[in-house]
C-alpha cells in the first residue's frame, strides 16, 4: 500500500498503464488517467469498449492484468480484503440492473449500507428518511423493490448509493432504462450531489444526457475506445 | 406515506434476512437435520443399554463362581467339606455356600423334567463361591484343589462370561460409531447446502460485496441462518426421537436390560440439538468463508 503526496486537489481515482482483458481479448491497455476530488465525468464509448469494467477497476471488483489502481490515495495491488471493503464503504455505486436484496423493503435496501459498515441503521431513521425524500420515495418506502419502475429502481439505487456519504459516487448507465423526464431527474441528483463535493462518474452512451448537463454542472467527458481513454472534445 | 419512524429498516439482530429465504432447501435443511437428531438419539440409547449390559454382565459374572466336586456316595460330603475347608483360607473369596440336594434338583429340572428320579444317581455337588473385590487367583485356587481334593473342578465363568461381556462393549463402540457417522453425515449436509446456498446468493453477496461488506458480515448472515435451521431441525428430531425412546418395551425379565434411558441419561439428549448446532456453526463459517475468499 502506497500513499501519494498531496498536491493541489487529490486524485480520488488514479489509473497508471492499466491493462484488463476477458481470456485472451483485451479491452484495455495502458490506461493511464486521473480523476480529481469534486470532479465531475462523463464516461462515454461503444457498447463493450469497456466503460463497466473500468468502473469495476475502481470498485475493485476486478484487479488489473498490469498497472496499477489507486483509490483515494491508497495502492489497491496489494490490499487485503477487509481494508479492500473498508474502502468500498468510500465508494457509492449505482449499477445499470440496481441489483437489490429483492426480500427487503426499499427502506432497508437504502439502510443496509450502514449496517455492512457497522453503523446501527436506527440512528441513521432520519438520514434514510430524509434521502428517501430527496430522491422521491418516500412512498414507497415498505414497498419491495420488485414492485418499482425502473426509474424509482434507479433513484432508490442512488439513494443507497449515498447512504453513508462517500467521496465518490460511480453510476453505470443510470438512465438506460427510464424516459427522458426520469433521466433529467437523476441527472439533477447527481449534479446536487456534486455540488456538495462528491466525485461523480457516469458511464452513459446517452449524449442527450451529457447534452442536457451542460447547463448544470462543469463536466468532463472521456470517451473509451480501442482500450484507451480520450477527452473527448472541450468540457462542457 | 411513511414518516421517518414507519420506516422498516435492517437490525443488526437479524442479520439472517440479509439472506433471502429459501422455501425447499430450508425445509429440506431442517428435516434432514431432525432425521440425523433422531437417529442420534437412538445411537445414544443404544450406548447407554451396551453400557448397562456390560457393566451388569460385568458385575454379576464376575464375582460369582462356581466349584463342582464328583465323588462317589460319602466320600463326596468329605470332599465338600474339605474344599470349604479350602475356601474359607483362600484370598478373594466372599463366601462360599454348597447348594443343598433340593437346590441341585432344582437346577436339572428344566433340562430333565421333574419327574426323573434323581436320587438314586451319583449327583455331582456344587458350591456356589462368592468374590470380593479383589477376586480370587483362579490358577492358584485349581492347583491346590487338584491336589487336595480330588474330583473337584473350579469354574470362574470366564469361558462365557468374557464373549459376553466383549458383545456389550462391541455394541457400545458401534453406538459411538453411529454417532460419529451421523454427525459426519450432518456436516456433510450443511456443506452441501451451504455451497448451494452462496451459489444460489451469489447476487446477493455480489450487492453486499459492492456496499463493502466484509467477509465477516456476509458469513454472519448465512452462519445464523443455517445455524439456526439446524438447531430447529435437531430440536424437533431429538424431542421425536425421545418420545420414541420412551415408548420403548422395558427390560422386565425376558431381556437382560431395559432399552430405554434412565435418569440422568435422558440429559445426554439435550446435547444433541447443541452439538448439532456447533457442527452447524463451524462447518457453515468454515465453508462460506472460504467460498468468499475464492472470490476478489
Amino acid at each position: 500500500m502506497s500513499r501519494r503526496e498531496p498536491k493541489g486537489p487529490p486524485d480520488v481515482i488514479e489509473l497508471s498503464d492499466v491493462s484488463y482483458s476477458y481470456g485472451d481479448r483485451p479491452l484495455l491497455s495502458g490506461l493511464s488517467l486521473s480523476l480529481a476530488a469534486g470532479s465531475f465525468h462523463f464516461l462515454t464509448g461503444p457498447s463493450g469498449s469497456g466503460k463497466t469494467t473500468f468502473l469495476r477497476l475502481c470498485t475493485m471488483e476486478l484487479a488489473p492484468a498490469e498497472g496499477r489502481v489507486e483509490v483515494m490515495g491508497t495502492d489497491t495491488r496489494d490490499l487485503d480484503r477487509d481494508p479492500l471493503a473498508k474502502l468500498r464503504q468510500r465508494i457509492g455505486v449505482v449499477k445499470q440492473d440496481c441489483q437489490f436484496l429483492d426480500h427487503l423493503s426499499v427502506s432497508e435496501n437504502v439502510a443496509m449500507p450502514l449496517m455492512v459498515a457497522g453503523r446501527d441503521p436506527e440512528h441513521d431513521r432520519d438520514n434514510v428518511a430524509e434521502l428517501l425524500s430527496w430522491v422521491g420515495l418516500t412512498d414507497h418506502a415498505n414497498a419491495l423493490p420488485p414492485q418499482l419502475s425502473g426509474g424509482e429502481r434507479q433513484r432508490a439505487a442512488l439513494a443507497r448509493a449515498v447512504i453513508l456519504s462517500p467521496d465518490l459516487v460511480l453510476a453505470d448507465e443510470p438512465t438506460g432504462n427510464v424516459d427522458w423526464e426520469m433521466a433529467n431527474r437523476l441527472l439533477s441528483l447527481l449534479v446536487e450531489l456534486n455540488r456538495m463535493g462528491k466525485t461523480i462518474v457516469v458511464a452513459t452512451h446517452d449524449l442527450s444526457l451529457i447534452r442536457a448537463a451542460k447547463s448544470q454542472v462543469q463536466a468532463r467527458v472521456l470517451r473509451l475506445a480501442g482500450g484507451s481513454v480520450h477527452l473527448a472534445g472541450a468540457d462542457l | 406515506m411513511p414518516d421517518g419512524g414507519q420506516l422498516r429498516l435492517p437490525e443488526a439482530r437479524d442479520l439472517e434476512r440479509v439472506v433471502p429465504p429459501t422455501g425447499a432447501p430450508a425445509v429440506l435443511t431442517i428435516l434432514t437435520a431432525a432425521a440425523m437428531a433422531m437417529l442420534a438419539v437412538f445411537a445414544v440409547t443404544l450406548v447407554f443399554a451396551a453400557d448397562r449390559l456390560a457393566d451388569r454382565w460385568t458385575e454379576e459374572l464376575g464375582r460369582a463362581a462356581t466349584l463342582r466336586i464328583t465323588a462317589p456316595g460319602t466320600e463326596a460330603e468329605t470332599r465338600v467339606a474339605d474344599a470349604l475347608a479350602i475356601l474359607s483360607q483362600t484370598p478373594g473369596v466372599a463366601s462360599a455356600r454348597a447348594l443343598t440336594e433340593d437346590e441341585l434338583t432344582d437346577l436339572l429340572t428344566p433340562w430333565l423334567g421333574a419327574e426323573l428320579p434323581l436320587a438314586g444317581l451319583d449327583m455331582p455337588r456344587l458350591i456356589e463361591v462368592t468374590e470380593d473385590a479383589q477376586g480370587v487367583d483362579a490358577e492358584g485356587l485349581r492347583a491346590r484343589l487338584a491336589t487336595e481334593v480330588p474330583g473337584a473342578s473350579f469354574d470362574d465363568h470366564s469361558a462365557w462370561r468374557d464373549p459376553l461381556v466383549e458383545a456389550a462393549e462391541r455394541l457400545r463402540l458401534l453406538g459411538w460409531v453411529a454417532l460419529a457417522l451421523i454427525l459426519s453425515a450432518l456436516v456433510a449436509m450443511v456443506i452441501l447446502a451451504v455451497t448451494a446456498a452462496l451459489a444460489a446468493n451469489a447476487q446477493v453477496i455480489s450487492v453486499l460485496r459492492t456496499m463493502g461488506a466484509e467477509d465477516r458480515f456476509v458469513t454472519r448472515a448465512f452462519t445464523r441462518r443455517f445455524t439456526l435451521r439446524v438447531l430447529a431441525g435437531a430440536g424437533l428430531g431429538a424431542i421425536v426421537g425421545a418420545l420414541g425412546v420412551l415408548l420403548l418395551p422395558k427390560g422386565g425379565e425376558a431381556l437382560p436390560t431395559d432399552l430405554g434411558l434412565r435418569g440422568t441419561e435422558w440429559l445426554a439428549l439435550l446435547a444433541i440439538p447443541l452439538l448439532a448446532g456447533a457442527a452447524g456453526f463451524i462447518t457453515t463459517r468454515y465453508v462460506a468463508l472460504r467460498r468468499l475468499r475464492e472470490a476478489r
